[in-house]
């Protein structure tokens, strides 16, 4: 599956671009034998947060953040506005760098390899680290066969029609909606509804076979019934890929996540930082630190 | 509340704001009324000139007009080399701007960036919107003269000397459709780990591509009808002229102002002839504007 044979490419370009390379990464001769076989088989990374301080300018955004992102969970990073939940998440792909004047300091290890070493190129990471936005944003341009396959054609792979229609219906299946737009694969993206245009996102996304994929609040501008779809559908997610979301909702979290990071202010204009991280039953239940326990009860925030 | 009642009851029929109702009607119907007239005395000038344009026009509007040439035939013939000559130097000059002022634009939009450089350029382009046509035309002169001598006519002078004008616009109008295309495709496709150029290629200008064709009409429909340009660098000449490199090049503008000025031995029929390539103008302007939209409707993509 040419998927699977250029993320692993990349990975190793990765590798071997970076000064880094202490962590385990799967072999080359692992990939073709894992071509054909549905990615439940390959290993979701493991992102390695340590110290990271992100910068806007000389504003001090989010401060000393030291986490881990464990591979086939789903962890959910919490906290109020500002805190800095969507900035932090936006380092992880090197999409915050985008943003003028933006800076990270830190290190960010995907399996091992810093991803902001010397050599790193940017737009590798974001192959192997995919990203859903809030608000759905299919190509207008493009029909729900193409949005899908965006990620393969964007990138100029040579891939023949056969086995792209494979990869399109494979991952709109993957995003539950293959079913739903299998006589509209030729109609425009933008032709579907919210919930629908959300899940073609997350089709789209997952046709690349990122290693982690990132979720900036994916269902804040969705109704209730597309949300719990959505939620149903990364549990499902979570055994293929590292899955980390940042949500307003609370109950989202609550359902939705196995390991929950509680992001805080101290005050406005303060940087943020990570309060606490744990089991998402710990920090709804019994919840270590003062500020936690506040937010999470409804207290603030 | 009763009370509560009351009181809206009071506030409902109080007199009304800005004095009795019939005298707020009233100021609406007159300011109504101006404004409809305003907009009437606007267009005026416009319709009366294409009224003008089309009652003389039409008279010297033949086929003979449209396709033959003046070439041989004392005091008479037609536009054929005129219309040609139009469309050979608007071409010509499509084919240098729009590829330049495109390319231009999407440095100001993607690779600009916030910094006083981007301003700056944008500042000198707005500038440059202003330039007089003779100007440009002359520009055009000297630099030919520079390298070919003075004296010489050609065809791609003139497509220089509009480029000079149509430049700048199709920078312009550009700009605007690409900073309409929403940040967030843009996201949409690093997040899939799509290079800069890709983007911008394959995302962004399919998505402006019906703002920037209808802007690049406009922009055509602006030049196709300038003639101080013209005059000074493509000549007066009686015969078709495909080949921009070499030669006078007649075109319609130059064509009507010289059979106004130098009418032959029927002086009517010259004359009729010069209203003709105005209406011929005219329409060419007015089919251009309306493929513009036809093209804007087709391909526009609706973005949330």
């Amino acid at each position: 599956m040419q998927g699977a044979a250029g993320a692993t490419r990349a990975e190793v370009e990765l590798a071997e671009a970076g000064t880094q390379s202490t962590g385990p990464a799967p072999t080359p001769g692992a990939a073709p034998a894992e071509a054909g076989a549905p990615s439940e088989s390959r290993r979701a990374k493991t992102i390695d947060v340590r110290d990271v301080n992100l910068f806007y300018g000389d504003f001090h955004a989010v401060e000393g953040v030291t986490v881990k992102i464990e591979p086939n969970k789903v962890t959910a990073l919490i906290g109020s506005s500002g805190c800095g939940k969507t900035t932090f998440l936006r380092s992880l792909n090197r999409m915050h760098e985008l943003t003028a004047g933006a800076r990270v300091e830190g290190s960010i290890e995907l399996d091992g390899q810093d991803i902001y070493a010397k050599g790193v190129d940017p737009v590798q990471v974001r192959r192997l680290v995919g990203m859903v936005f809030q608000s759905p944003n299919p190509f207008p341009t493009m029909s729900v066969h193409e949005n899908v396959a965006a990620g393969l054609n964007l990138n100029g792979s040579r891939i023949k029609k056969d086995e792209k229609d494979e990869i399109v219906e494979r991952s709109l299946r993957g995003a539950h909606l293959w079913n739903e737009v299998k006589d509209r694969l030729d109609k425009p993206g933008s032709s579907l509804s919210g919930g629908q245009q959300q899940r073609l996102c997350i089709a789209r996304a997952i046709a690349v076979e990122p290693e982690v994929l990132l979720m900036d609040e994916p269902c804040s501008a969705l109704d209730p019934v597309a949300t719990l779809a959505i939620e149903d559908l990364i549990g499902e997610l979570k055994s293929r890929f590292t899955i980390a979301i940042v949500t307003h909702n609370m109950q989202q979290a609550a359902r939705a996540s196995d390991i929950t990071a509680f992001f805080n202010l101290e005050e406005t204009g303060s940087p943020g930082r990570l309060v606490e991280i744990d089991d998402t039953d710990t920090i709804f239940t019994s919840p270590k630190e003062k500020a936690t326990e506040d937010y999470v009860s409804g207290r603030f925030g | 509340m009763e009370s509560s009642a009351a009181d809206t009851r009071a506030l409902l029929t109080s007199p009304p704001v800005g004095g009795p109702l019939w005298r707020r009607k009233a100021f609406n119907r007159v300011m109504t009324g101006l404004i409809v007239a305003a907009f009437a005395i606007a267009l005026i000038p416009l319709f009366s000139l294409l009224f003008e344009v089309v009652k003389r026009g039409l008279p010297g509007m033949s086929w003979e007009f449209l396709t033959g040439t003046p070439r041989g035939i004392v005091g008479g013939g037609g536009a054929a080399h005129a219309i040609v000559g139009t469309v050979v130097i608007t071409g010509v000059t499509a084919i240098i701007s729009v590829p330049i002022g495109i390319l231009a634009a999407i440095y100001l939009t993607e690779y600009g960036g916030k910094g006083r450089l981007r301003r700056w350029l944008t500042f000198f382009v707005d500038v440059m919107t202003g330039i007089p046509s003779i100007v440009a035309g002359l520009f055009a002169f000297a630099l030919f003269a520079i390298f070919l001598g003075p004296g010489i006519r050609l065809g791609l002078m003139g497509a220089v000397a509009l480029s000079v004008l149509m430049i700048p616009i199709v920078i312009r109008s550009s700009e605007e459709v690409l900073k309409i295309v929403p940040n967030h495709l843009r996201e949409a496709s690093y997040a899939l780990g799509t290079p800069k150029w890709r983007t911008i290629v394959k995302v962004v200008l399919p998505t402006a591509f019906a703002g920037l064709v209808t802007g690049v009409m406009i922009a055509v429909a602006r030049i196709v009808g300038e003639t101080a340009p013209l005059l000074v660098t493509t000549g007066i000449v009686d015969s078709i002229n495909t080949n921009p490199f070499e030669g006078r090049m007649q075109n319609l503008a130059v064509y009507a102002y010289s059979e106004y000025r130098t009418p032959g031995v029927m002086k009517q029929a010259s004359y009729d002839r010069a209203w003709a390539a105005a209406l011929t103008l005219i329409a060419i302007v007015m089919i251009l504007n309306v493929v513009a939209r036809l093209v804007y409707r087709r391909y526009k993509t609706e973005i949330k």
